[in-house]
């Protein structure tokens, strides 16, 4: 499995986590303490999560203003991470302060860099605008698993497991059946990989939510921008119906499945997921469906890479596996991840 | 990372109706195979072997 890749953004939380009570999350094994300013700015702070007396996990602690108090002796760090206030004397050391990381908030996500922070470019974020777009409507949420993040990278890269781990929710005979397109544009990091079912049956996710009876028109892209943000842009149509020759698309139903894949630590991801429509927007009935039916499929991904990873564990090293056409897009995301993973690991040299 | 599209970029297909894979390297060069692995060898020794 692909080393992590440092000197990346990661999804870190929904901004809607982040508030005036402590979060604490471990980010490719580095435990990270957020909070929001109380200023009109209510900026999220990014501090490392542990003080510098005794490692104390900061996050155990508690906010006074946008100063941040550690809950077992009192040391006291501004949002920067310096050091402010220790107990019982005036002279705080000068060494004391903890990393502060850079945080971008967008599109509901809060993104932390994860890195050397002098390199750390918000340009480079990818977007996922939908998440933030009155246009759409949005359900989401975040599971843990147990597993390595390639895991959950294989897993979102391959989408014929629909067929047999989802089978009745998401996935249908046809998913595993039809043949692949996969291409990868190395310089920006990205696969794209496409499955056009032309005539499907329709599941259960999307009859329901759509209200569509009988076959559809089925349209799987997925857009992976290494290392953290999958989206899968799904179209849905009666069968036969497509796109006018002007772009437009009036009568399909457009659905945007966002991850972000996020490391935790060795053997531990968040997986951030969400499920965006364009379509019957304000129908609470429809967005309490989608909430429930994908968190269930979720959970059986999450299920099934906890099972997974168990068991190679439990395998002595050098197990081989097999690849077939299925999975040339997993192949290829692999590849990217173990090459932003050793440039990561380059040190770097800063011109001054 | 995300940065803008770039010329470098390689496409493979799987033929419908077979278990072929149609592989186009960003030189132009093509390359068929049914190993997924020994198409991502072929693309990546690019421009090794790659002579149309």
């Amino acid at each position: 499995m692909p080393a992590f890749a440092r000197n990346q953004w990661y999804v870190a939380a929904y901004g809607h986590e982040v508030g005036r009570e402590l979060l604490g999350r471990r980010i490719l094994g580095e435990p990270i303490a957020f909070y929001r300013t109380e200023d009109d700015a209510a900026e999220v702070v990014a501090l490392a999560d542990g003080c510098v007396h005794r490692r104390y996990p900061l996050s155990q602690g508690r906010l006074d203003g946008d100063q941040l108090v550690c809950g077992y002796h009192g040391f006291t760090y501004d949002r920067t991470g310096a050091c402010v206030y220790v107990p019982g004397q005036k002279r705080v050391p000068r060494t004391a302060r903890v990393s502060s990381y850079p945080v971008v908030e967008q599109d509901s996500f809060v993104w932390v860099w994860i890195g050397d922070p002098a390199l750390a470019d918000p340009a480079t974020i990818p977007r996922a605008r939908h998440l933030a777009d009155p246009g759409w409507t949005s359900v989401s949420g975040m599971e843990p698993i147990d597993c390595d993040y390639g895991l959950l990278v294989d897993n979102l890269l391959d989408l014929s497991h629909e067929t047999y781990l989802h089978g009745g929710y998401i996935g249908t005979p046809e998913v595993a059946e039809t043949p692949i397109t996969t291409e990868v544009d190395e310089g920006a990091g990205i696969v794209r990989v496409s499955r056009h079912m032309d005539d499907a049956a329709c599941p259960p996710f999307y009859a329901r939510s759509t209200g569509i009876e009988g076959r559809i028109t089925r349209w799987q892209d997925i857009e992976y921008h290494a290392p953290c943000l999958y989206l899968l842009h799904s179209r849905v149509a009666p069968v036969g119906v497509l796109p006018h020759p002007d772009g437009t698309d009036p009568d399909a139903f457009h659905t945007e499945i966002t991850y972000a894949i996020t490391p935790s630590a060795p053997g531990h991801v968040y997986d951030f997921w969400a499920v965006s429509r364009d379509f019957a927007q304000d129908d609470a009935e429809v967005t309490a469906f989608l909430r429930d039916f994908n968190h269930t499929v979720v959970m059986q991904d999450v299920d099934a890479l906890n099972v997974l990873q168990r068991a190679l564990d439990a395998e002595p090293s050098g197990y081989q596996e097999l690849s077939i056409n299925i999975d040339t897009g997993g192949l290829a995301a692999r590849r990217i991840l173990t090459r932003l993973a050793e440039e990561g690991a380059k040190p770097v040299e800063h011109v001054s | 990372m995300s940065g803008g599209p770039t010329a470098e970029v390689y496409r493979v297909d799987w033929m419908p109706g077979t278990d072929l894979l149609h592989g186009v390297c960003h030189c132009g060069a093509e390359h068929v195979t049914e190993d997924p692995v020994e198409m991502w060898q072929w693309m990546l020794a690019h421009p090794v072997g790659h002579a149309s």
